[in-house]
Protein backbone atom coordinates (compact mmCIF):
# COMPACT_ATOMS: atom_id res chain seq x y z
CA UNK A 1 0.00 0.00 0.00
CA UNK A 2 2.95 2.39 1.11
CA UNK A 3 4.59 1.40 -1.95
CA UNK A 4 2.03 2.25 -4.26
CA UNK A 5 1.45 5.62 -3.03
CA UNK A 6 4.79 5.96 -3.01
CA UNK A 7 5.52 5.12 -7.00
CA UNK A 8 2.21 7.01 -7.66
CA UNK A 9 3.56 10.07 -6.05
CA UNK A 10 7.07 9.26 -8.39
CA UNK A 11 5.06 8.90 -11.39
CA UNK A 12 2.99 12.51 -10.49
CA UNK A 13 5.98 14.09 -9.95
CA UNK A 14 7.26 13.33 -13.20
CA UNK A 15 4.11 14.41 -15.42
CA UNK A 16 4.16 17.56 -13.21
CA UNK A 17 8.17 18.18 -13.81
CA UNK A 18 7.44 17.77 -17.72
CA UNK A 19 4.64 20.52 -17.22
CA UNK A 20 6.29 22.50 -15.30
CA UNK A 21 9.26 22.20 -17.73
CA UNK A 22 7.45 22.54 -21.03
CA UNK A 23 4.27 24.95 -19.52
CA UNK A 24 2.43 24.72 -23.06
CA UNK A 25 -0.33 22.80 -21.71
CA UNK A 26 -1.14 24.81 -18.53
CA UNK A 27 -1.16 28.07 -20.03
CA UNK A 28 -3.18 27.53 -23.11
CA UNK A 29 -5.61 25.49 -20.72
CA UNK A 30 -5.35 28.80 -18.20
CA UNK A 31 -6.02 31.22 -21.39
CA UNK A 32 -8.27 28.96 -23.06
CA UNK A 33 -10.95 29.51 -19.09
CA UNK A 34 -10.07 33.02 -19.27
CA UNK A 35 -11.59 32.99 -22.95
CA UNK A 36 -14.75 30.84 -21.66
CA UNK A 37 -15.20 33.09 -18.77
CA UNK A 38 -15.08 35.91 -21.23
CA UNK A 39 -17.54 34.52 -23.69
CA UNK A 40 -19.86 33.83 -21.11
CA UNK A 41 -20.01 37.15 -19.55
CA UNK A 42 -21.45 38.31 -23.29
CA UNK A 43 -23.55 35.40 -24.05
CA UNK A 44 -26.71 36.49 -21.82
CA UNK A 45 -28.87 39.54 -21.87
CA UNK A 46 -27.63 41.70 -19.00
CA UNK A 47 -30.98 43.14 -18.73
CA UNK A 48 -32.69 39.78 -18.03
CA UNK A 49 -29.85 37.72 -16.14
CA UNK A 50 -27.90 39.01 -13.86
CA UNK A 51 -24.10 38.15 -13.17
CA UNK A 52 -24.87 36.25 -10.28
CA UNK A 53 -27.65 34.34 -11.24
CA UNK A 54 -25.41 33.23 -13.90
CA UNK A 55 -22.04 32.63 -11.76
CA UNK A 56 -21.98 29.11 -10.22
CA UNK A 57 -23.37 27.39 -13.75
CA UNK A 58 -20.50 29.34 -15.62
CA UNK A 59 -17.83 28.72 -12.75
CA UNK A 60 -18.59 24.84 -13.33
CA UNK A 61 -18.48 25.05 -17.19
CA UNK A 62 -15.62 26.47 -17.59
CA UNK A 63 -13.69 23.96 -15.24
CA UNK A 64 -15.05 21.56 -16.91
CA UNK A 65 -14.12 22.71 -20.48
CA UNK A 66 -10.65 23.78 -19.20
CA UNK A 67 -10.14 20.34 -16.99
CA UNK A 68 -10.89 18.26 -20.10
CA UNK A 69 -7.63 19.81 -21.81
CA UNK A 70 -5.53 18.86 -19.43
CA UNK A 71 -6.57 15.31 -19.17
CA UNK A 72 -6.21 14.71 -22.58
CA UNK A 73 -2.91 15.35 -22.33
CA UNK A 74 -1.85 12.82 -19.42
CA UNK A 75 -1.71 9.80 -21.23
CA UNK A 76 -0.70 11.63 -24.89
CA UNK A 77 2.66 12.11 -23.59
CA UNK A 78 2.99 8.43 -22.97
CA UNK A 79 2.00 7.33 -26.11
CA UNK A 80 4.58 9.47 -28.09
CA UNK A 81 7.88 7.62 -28.07
CA UNK A 82 6.12 4.81 -26.62
CA UNK A 83 7.28 6.09 -22.90
CA UNK A 84 4.23 4.00 -21.61
CA UNK A 85 5.94 0.87 -22.19
CA UNK A 86 8.50 1.98 -20.00
CA UNK A 87 6.65 2.54 -17.15
CA UNK A 88 4.94 -0.17 -17.31
CA UNK A 89 8.45 -2.26 -17.46
CA UNK A 90 9.36 -0.28 -14.19
CA UNK A 91 8.47 -2.37 -10.94
CA UNK A 92 5.54 -0.34 -10.03
CA UNK A 93 2.22 -1.92 -10.47
CA UNK A 94 -0.66 -0.67 -12.27
CA UNK A 95 -2.68 1.12 -9.36
CA UNK A 96 0.09 3.27 -8.51
CA UNK A 97 0.09 4.41 -12.38
CA UNK A 98 -3.79 4.97 -12.10
CA UNK A 99 -2.93 6.95 -9.05
CA UNK A 100 -0.06 8.56 -10.45
CA UNK A 101 -2.16 9.95 -13.34
CA UNK A 102 -5.14 10.98 -11.03
CA UNK A 103 -2.61 12.63 -8.77
CA UNK A 104 -0.82 14.41 -11.50
CA UNK A 105 -4.25 15.52 -13.33
CA UNK A 106 -5.42 16.42 -10.17
CA UNK A 107 -2.81 18.79 -9.07
CA UNK A 108 -2.98 20.45 -12.77
CA UNK A 109 -6.55 21.02 -12.78
CA UNK A 110 -6.38 22.27 -9.50
CA UNK A 111 -3.90 25.27 -10.06
CA UNK A 112 -5.83 26.28 -13.16
CA UNK A 113 -9.12 26.53 -10.63
CA UNK A 114 -6.82 28.02 -8.17
CA UNK A 115 -5.76 31.06 -11.14
CA UNK A 116 -9.44 30.90 -12.72
CA UNK A 117 -11.36 31.46 -9.53
CA UNK A 118 -10.31 34.86 -8.40
CA UNK A 119 -10.72 35.93 -12.09
CA UNK A 120 -14.19 34.95 -12.31
CA UNK A 121 -14.28 36.36 -8.94
CA UNK A 122 -13.63 39.88 -10.80
CA UNK A 123 -15.54 38.99 -13.89
CA UNK A 124 -18.44 37.97 -12.09
CA UNK A 125 -18.25 40.51 -9.24
CA UNK A 126 -19.03 37.99 -7.26
CA UNK A 127 -17.53 37.57 -3.47
CA UNK A 128 -15.36 34.67 -3.39
CA UNK A 129 -13.19 35.37 -0.63
CA UNK A 130 -15.82 34.75 2.35
CA UNK A 131 -17.00 31.58 1.56
CA UNK A 132 -13.52 30.40 0.21
CA UNK A 133 -12.81 27.60 2.43
CA UNK A 134 -16.25 25.46 1.96
CA UNK A 135 -15.71 26.33 -1.96
CA UNK A 136 -12.33 24.74 -1.92
CA UNK A 137 -13.55 21.90 -0.29
CA UNK A 138 -16.82 21.68 -3.39
CA UNK A 139 -14.34 22.59 -5.50
CA UNK A 140 -11.66 20.10 -4.51
CA UNK A 141 -14.44 17.22 -3.90
CA UNK A 142 -16.10 18.00 -7.42
CA UNK A 143 -12.38 17.78 -8.97
CA UNK A 144 -11.97 14.38 -7.62
CA UNK A 145 -14.61 13.34 -9.37
CA UNK A 146 -13.97 14.37 -12.60
CA UNK A 147 -10.43 13.45 -12.41
CA UNK A 148 -10.70 9.56 -11.26
CA UNK A 149 -13.34 9.10 -14.34
CA UNK A 150 -11.60 11.44 -16.95
CA UNK A 151 -8.10 9.40 -15.87
CA UNK A 152 -9.58 6.01 -16.71
CA UNK A 153 -11.36 6.92 -19.69
CA UNK A 154 -8.73 9.43 -21.07
CA UNK A 155 -6.30 6.31 -20.88
CA UNK A 156 -8.40 4.67 -23.11
CA UNK A 157 -9.32 7.07 -25.57
CA UNK A 158 -5.69 8.55 -25.80
CA UNK A 159 -5.18 5.39 -27.73
CA UNK A 160 -8.13 5.58 -29.93
CA UNK A 161 -9.02 7.67 -32.98
CA UNK A 162 -10.36 11.34 -33.00
CA UNK A 163 -9.44 11.37 -28.92
CA UNK A 164 -9.72 15.06 -28.30
CA UNK A 165 -13.28 14.18 -29.35
CA UNK A 166 -13.60 10.94 -27.99
CA UNK A 167 -12.83 12.53 -24.44
CA UNK A 168 -16.12 14.61 -24.00
CA UNK A 169 -18.54 12.14 -25.67
CA UNK A 170 -17.38 9.37 -23.18
CA UNK A 171 -17.26 11.48 -20.39
CA UNK A 172 -19.89 14.35 -20.11
CA UNK A 173 -22.67 12.16 -19.12
CA UNK A 174 -20.35 10.72 -15.99
CA UNK A 175 -20.41 14.24 -15.21
CA UNK A 176 -23.69 15.36 -14.73
CA UNK A 177 -23.84 13.95 -11.38
CA UNK A 178 -20.82 15.89 -10.03
CA UNK A 179 -21.23 18.86 -11.85
CA UNK A 180 -25.24 19.30 -10.55
CA UNK A 181 -23.78 18.68 -6.88
CA UNK A 182 -21.18 21.70 -7.47
CA UNK A 183 -23.10 23.45 -9.26
CA UNK A 184 -25.93 23.39 -6.29
CA UNK A 185 -23.38 23.81 -3.31
CA UNK A 186 -21.60 26.54 -5.38
CA UNK A 187 -25.01 28.47 -5.44
CA UNK A 188 -25.44 28.19 -1.85
CA UNK A 189 -22.13 29.45 -1.30
CA UNK A 190 -22.31 32.48 -3.16
CA UNK A 191 -25.97 33.11 -1.69
CA UNK A 192 -23.81 33.01 1.63
CA UNK A 193 -25.95 30.30 3.04
CA UNK A 194 -24.09 27.19 4.72
CA UNK A 195 -23.39 24.21 3.36
CA UNK A 196 -25.64 22.27 5.66
CA UNK A 197 -28.52 23.02 3.35
CA UNK A 198 -27.19 20.83 0.43
CA UNK A 199 -26.11 18.16 2.81
CA UNK A 200 -28.12 16.03 0.11
CA UNK A 201 -26.09 16.52 -2.63
CA UNK A 202 -22.36 16.93 -0.40
CA UNK A 203 -23.12 13.35 0.65
CA UNK A 204 -23.94 12.21 -3.18
CA UNK A 205 -20.84 13.78 -4.54
CA UNK A 206 -18.53 12.21 -1.13
CA UNK A 207 -20.38 8.79 -2.56
CA UNK A 208 -19.55 9.40 -6.16
CA UNK A 209 -15.82 10.37 -5.23
CA UNK A 210 -15.52 7.01 -3.46
CA UNK A 211 -17.26 5.07 -6.53
CA UNK A 212 -15.56 6.20 -8.73
CA UNK A 213 -11.70 6.55 -7.60
CA UNK A 214 -12.41 2.35 -6.43
CA UNK A 215 -13.92 1.84 -9.82
CA UNK A 216 -10.81 2.89 -11.76
CA UNK A 217 -8.34 1.38 -9.75
CA UNK A 218 -10.33 -1.96 -10.29
CA UNK A 219 -10.66 -1.06 -14.06
CA UNK A 220 -7.44 0.67 -14.98
CA UNK A 221 -5.19 -2.59 -15.36
CA UNK A 222 -8.51 -3.22 -18.61
CA UNK A 223 -7.24 -0.02 -20.22
CA UNK A 224 -3.53 -1.27 -20.72
CA UNK A 225 -2.50 -3.22 -23.33
CA UNK A 226 -0.25 -6.13 -22.45
CA UNK B 1 -21.04 -27.51 -37.33
CA UNK B 2 -18.58 -25.25 -38.62
CA UNK B 3 -18.52 -21.49 -36.58
CA UNK B 4 -19.58 -20.13 -39.68
CA UNK B 5 -22.51 -22.40 -40.26
CA UNK B 6 -23.71 -22.09 -36.03
CA UNK B 7 -23.51 -18.47 -36.46
CA UNK B 8 -25.21 -18.43 -39.97
CA UNK B 9 -28.45 -20.89 -38.19
CA UNK B 10 -28.45 -18.50 -34.81
CA UNK B 11 -28.92 -15.64 -37.45
CA UNK B 12 -31.75 -17.51 -39.45
CA UNK B 13 -33.81 -19.01 -36.31
CA UNK B 14 -33.05 -14.87 -34.78
CA UNK B 15 -34.62 -13.55 -37.82
CA UNK B 16 -37.78 -16.66 -37.29
CA UNK B 17 -38.21 -14.84 -33.85
CA UNK B 18 -38.12 -11.82 -35.10
CA UNK B 19 -40.66 -12.16 -37.66
CA UNK B 20 -43.08 -13.95 -34.94
CA UNK B 21 -42.56 -10.91 -33.11
CA UNK B 22 -44.29 -8.98 -35.50
CA UNK B 23 -46.24 -10.46 -36.64
CA UNK B 24 -47.55 -11.00 -32.70
CA UNK B 25 -46.73 -6.92 -32.36
CA UNK B 26 -49.68 -6.33 -34.99
CA UNK B 27 -51.78 -8.31 -33.13
CA UNK B 28 -51.08 -5.94 -29.99
CA UNK B 29 -51.53 -2.90 -32.45
CA UNK B 30 -55.12 -4.48 -32.85
CA UNK B 31 -56.00 -5.18 -29.52
CA UNK B 32 -54.80 -1.88 -28.57
CA UNK B 33 -56.55 0.37 -31.26
CA UNK B 34 -59.83 -1.80 -31.58
CA UNK B 35 -60.43 -3.76 -28.31
CA UNK B 36 -58.91 -1.48 -25.55
CA UNK B 37 -61.27 1.25 -24.28
CA UNK B 38 -59.50 4.85 -24.78
CA UNK B 39 -58.27 6.46 -21.77
CA UNK B 40 -61.13 8.86 -20.26
CA UNK B 41 -58.48 12.38 -19.82
CA UNK B 42 -56.04 11.50 -22.55
CA UNK B 43 -57.84 9.89 -25.40
CA UNK B 44 -56.10 8.03 -28.31
CA UNK B 45 -52.85 9.76 -27.16
CA UNK B 46 -53.05 7.28 -24.73
CA UNK B 47 -52.40 4.42 -27.34
CA UNK B 48 -48.45 4.87 -28.00
CA UNK B 49 -48.40 4.08 -24.09
CA UNK B 50 -48.63 0.46 -25.39
CA UNK B 51 -45.43 1.16 -27.28
CA UNK B 52 -43.57 3.58 -25.36
CA UNK B 53 -43.38 1.22 -21.85
CA UNK B 54 -42.22 -1.92 -23.31
CA UNK B 55 -39.74 -0.30 -25.47
CA UNK B 56 -38.71 1.48 -22.31
CA UNK B 57 -38.22 -1.65 -20.92
CA UNK B 58 -36.41 -3.28 -23.54
CA UNK B 59 -34.04 -0.21 -23.39
CA UNK B 60 -33.47 -0.66 -20.01
CA UNK B 61 -32.66 -4.74 -19.69
CA UNK B 62 -30.40 -4.09 -22.68
CA UNK B 63 -28.44 -2.02 -21.02
CA UNK B 64 -28.30 -4.15 -17.77
CA UNK B 65 -27.19 -6.88 -20.66
CA UNK B 66 -24.26 -4.92 -21.80
CA UNK B 67 -22.85 -3.83 -17.82
CA UNK B 68 -23.00 -7.32 -16.56
CA UNK B 69 -21.86 -9.04 -19.50
CA UNK B 70 -18.80 -6.64 -19.47
CA UNK B 71 -18.42 -7.76 -16.04
CA UNK B 72 -18.08 -11.08 -17.34
CA UNK B 73 -15.98 -10.44 -20.04
CA UNK B 74 -13.47 -9.08 -17.74
CA UNK B 75 -13.61 -12.11 -16.23
CA UNK B 76 -13.76 -14.72 -18.82
CA UNK B 77 -11.95 -13.00 -21.15
CA UNK B 78 -14.06 -14.92 -23.94
CA UNK B 79 -14.50 -13.00 -27.09
CA UNK B 80 -17.90 -13.96 -27.89
CA UNK B 81 -19.37 -11.93 -24.45
CA UNK B 82 -17.72 -8.76 -26.16
CA UNK B 83 -19.98 -9.39 -28.92
CA UNK B 84 -22.79 -10.24 -27.15
CA UNK B 85 -22.76 -7.04 -25.23
CA UNK B 86 -21.75 -4.80 -28.56
CA UNK B 87 -25.10 -6.82 -30.03
CA UNK B 88 -27.10 -5.89 -26.85
CA UNK B 89 -25.80 -2.02 -26.90
CA UNK B 90 -26.57 -1.46 -30.60
CA UNK B 91 -30.82 -3.11 -30.11
CA UNK B 92 -30.49 -0.99 -27.02
CA UNK B 93 -30.10 1.89 -29.20
CA UNK B 94 -32.82 0.83 -30.88
CA UNK B 95 -35.43 0.51 -28.39
CA UNK B 96 -33.88 4.05 -27.24
CA UNK B 97 -34.63 5.82 -30.05
CA UNK B 98 -38.30 3.86 -30.18
CA UNK B 99 -38.86 5.12 -26.18
CA UNK B 100 -37.43 8.40 -27.02
CA UNK B 101 -39.69 9.37 -29.72
CA UNK B 102 -42.58 7.82 -28.65
CA UNK B 103 -42.51 9.85 -25.23
CA UNK B 104 -42.50 13.61 -26.60
CA UNK B 105 -45.26 12.21 -28.89
CA UNK B 106 -47.14 11.06 -26.51
CA UNK B 107 -45.87 14.23 -24.04
CA UNK B 108 -46.98 17.00 -25.89
CA UNK B 109 -50.77 16.51 -26.16
CA UNK B 110 -51.11 15.17 -22.56
CA UNK B 111 -48.58 16.79 -20.37
CA UNK B 112 -48.41 19.90 -22.95
CA UNK B 113 -44.97 20.01 -23.88
CA UNK B 114 -42.36 17.72 -25.87
CA UNK B 115 -40.23 17.98 -23.11
CA UNK B 116 -39.94 17.42 -19.36
CA UNK B 117 -36.87 16.94 -17.00
CA UNK B 118 -38.56 14.74 -15.09
CA UNK B 119 -36.40 11.84 -13.33
CA UNK B 120 -37.18 9.22 -15.79
CA UNK B 121 -36.99 11.35 -19.04
CA UNK B 122 -33.72 12.29 -17.94
CA UNK B 123 -32.18 9.20 -16.79
CA UNK B 124 -33.53 7.48 -20.29
CA UNK B 125 -32.02 10.20 -22.37
CA UNK B 126 -28.41 9.71 -20.58
CA UNK B 127 -28.87 6.10 -20.55
CA UNK B 128 -29.33 6.23 -24.92
CA UNK B 129 -25.80 8.95 -24.63
CA UNK B 130 -23.90 6.05 -22.69
CA UNK B 131 -25.29 4.09 -25.71
CA UNK B 132 -24.05 5.82 -28.33
CA UNK B 133 -20.96 6.65 -26.65
CA UNK B 134 -20.01 3.03 -26.26
CA UNK B 135 -20.95 2.30 -30.00
CA UNK B 136 -18.29 5.07 -30.70
CA UNK B 137 -15.82 4.35 -28.90
CA UNK B 138 -16.20 0.64 -30.54
CA UNK B 139 -15.86 2.26 -33.66
CA UNK B 140 -12.80 4.47 -32.88
CA UNK B 141 -10.78 1.36 -31.64
CA UNK B 142 -10.40 -0.90 -34.35
CA UNK B 143 -7.94 -3.58 -32.75
CA UNK B 144 -10.24 -6.85 -31.39
CA UNK B 145 -8.94 -7.18 -27.99
CA UNK B 146 -8.36 -3.36 -27.16
CA UNK B 147 -11.74 -2.94 -28.02
CA UNK B 148 -13.54 -5.53 -26.01
CA UNK B 149 -11.38 -4.43 -22.91
CA UNK B 150 -12.38 -0.90 -23.61
CA UNK B 151 -16.02 -1.26 -24.02
CA UNK B 152 -16.15 -3.71 -21.03
CA UNK B 153 -14.78 -0.94 -19.04
CA UNK B 154 -17.18 1.79 -20.23
CA UNK B 155 -19.98 -0.73 -19.59
CA UNK B 156 -19.29 -0.97 -16.34
CA UNK B 157 -18.52 2.71 -15.46
CA UNK B 158 -22.27 3.28 -17.01
CA UNK B 159 -23.92 0.40 -14.80
CA UNK B 160 -22.40 2.51 -11.84
CA UNK B 161 -23.31 5.85 -12.76
CA UNK B 162 -26.67 5.11 -13.60
CA UNK B 163 -27.92 4.94 -9.31
CA UNK B 164 -26.00 8.66 -9.11
CA UNK B 165 -27.86 10.29 -12.15
CA UNK B 166 -31.11 8.53 -10.42
CA UNK B 167 -30.46 10.42 -7.46
CA UNK B 168 -29.00 13.49 -9.44
CA UNK B 169 -32.46 14.30 -10.92
CA UNK B 170 -34.59 13.44 -7.67
CA UNK B 171 -32.08 16.05 -5.77
CA UNK B 172 -32.41 18.43 -8.60
CA UNK B 173 -36.36 18.03 -8.76
CA UNK B 174 -37.06 18.32 -5.14
CA UNK B 175 -35.63 21.48 -4.46
CA UNK B 176 -37.92 23.25 -6.71
CA UNK B 177 -41.31 22.92 -7.02
CA UNK B 178 -43.21 21.11 -10.12
CA UNK B 179 -44.80 22.97 -12.28
CA UNK B 180 -48.75 22.33 -12.62
CA UNK B 181 -48.93 21.79 -16.10
CA UNK B 182 -46.60 18.74 -16.57
CA UNK B 183 -48.20 16.70 -13.83
CA UNK B 184 -48.39 13.38 -15.04
CA UNK B 185 -50.74 11.65 -12.49
CA UNK B 186 -51.28 8.24 -13.88
CA UNK B 187 -54.12 6.79 -12.85
CA UNK B 188 -53.83 2.87 -12.20
CA UNK B 189 -54.95 0.55 -15.10
CA UNK B 190 -58.21 -0.99 -15.83
CA UNK B 191 -57.69 -4.69 -16.58
CA UNK B 192 -58.25 -4.48 -20.47
CA UNK B 193 -55.77 -1.84 -20.72
CA UNK B 194 -53.59 -4.01 -18.13
CA UNK B 195 -53.84 -6.88 -20.24
CA UNK B 196 -52.73 -5.31 -23.93
CA UNK B 197 -49.42 -3.35 -21.70
CA UNK B 198 -48.27 -7.16 -20.75
CA UNK B 199 -49.32 -8.68 -23.80
CA UNK B 200 -46.99 -5.48 -25.88
CA UNK B 201 -44.83 -6.05 -22.88
CA UNK B 202 -44.11 -10.02 -24.17
CA UNK B 203 -44.25 -9.04 -27.53
CA UNK B 204 -41.39 -6.29 -27.01
CA UNK B 205 -39.58 -9.04 -25.27
CA UNK B 206 -39.73 -11.61 -28.29
CA UNK B 207 -38.37 -8.84 -30.49
CA UNK B 208 -35.78 -8.13 -28.26
CA UNK B 209 -34.18 -11.62 -28.16
CA UNK B 210 -35.05 -11.77 -31.96
CA UNK B 211 -33.06 -9.09 -32.67
CA UNK B 212 -30.33 -9.93 -30.08
CA UNK B 213 -30.08 -13.77 -31.48
CA UNK B 214 -30.04 -11.91 -35.09
CA UNK B 215 -27.22 -9.44 -34.20
CA UNK B 216 -25.56 -11.32 -32.40
CA UNK B 217 -25.62 -14.39 -35.24
CA UNK B 218 -24.50 -11.63 -37.23
CA UNK B 219 -20.99 -10.67 -34.94
CA UNK B 220 -20.47 -14.20 -35.09
CA UNK B 221 -20.43 -14.78 -38.53
CA UNK B 222 -18.20 -11.73 -39.26
CA UNK B 223 -15.86 -13.09 -36.46
CA UNK B 224 -15.34 -16.48 -37.89
CA UNK B 225 -15.17 -15.13 -41.53
CA UNK B 226 -12.26 -12.84 -40.11
CA UNK B 227 -10.83 -15.89 -38.34
CA UNK B 228 -10.98 -18.10 -41.93
CA UNK B 229 -9.76 -14.83 -43.77
CA UNK B 230 -6.55 -14.70 -41.53
CA UNK B 231 -5.83 -18.72 -42.00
Amino acid sequence: MRETLRDAITIARKDLLLEFRARTTAISALVFSALVLVIFYFARDPTEISDRALAPSVLWVTFTFAGMLGLNRAFQIELETRALDGILLAPANRTSLYLGKVFANLAFVLMLEAITVPLFGVFFNVDVVSPLVPLAGVIILATIAFVAVGTLFSAMTARTRFAELMLPVLLVPFLMPPITAAVQMTERLFAGRPLSEVAGWLRLLAAYDIAFVILGILLFEATLDE
Amino acid sequence: MTPLERATRLSNLGLAVTTVGFVALAGVYVRALAFTPLERFQGPAQKIFYVHVPAAFCALLAFGIVGVISLLYLWLKDERLDLFSASAAEVGVAFSVVMLTTGPLWGKPVWGTWWTWDARLTLTLFLFFLFVGYLLLRNAVPEPTQRARYSAVLGISGLVLIPFIHISVYLFRTLHPEPILLKPGRPSLPTTMLTTLLLSLGVFAVLLVGFLMQRYGLALTRAAREERGLA
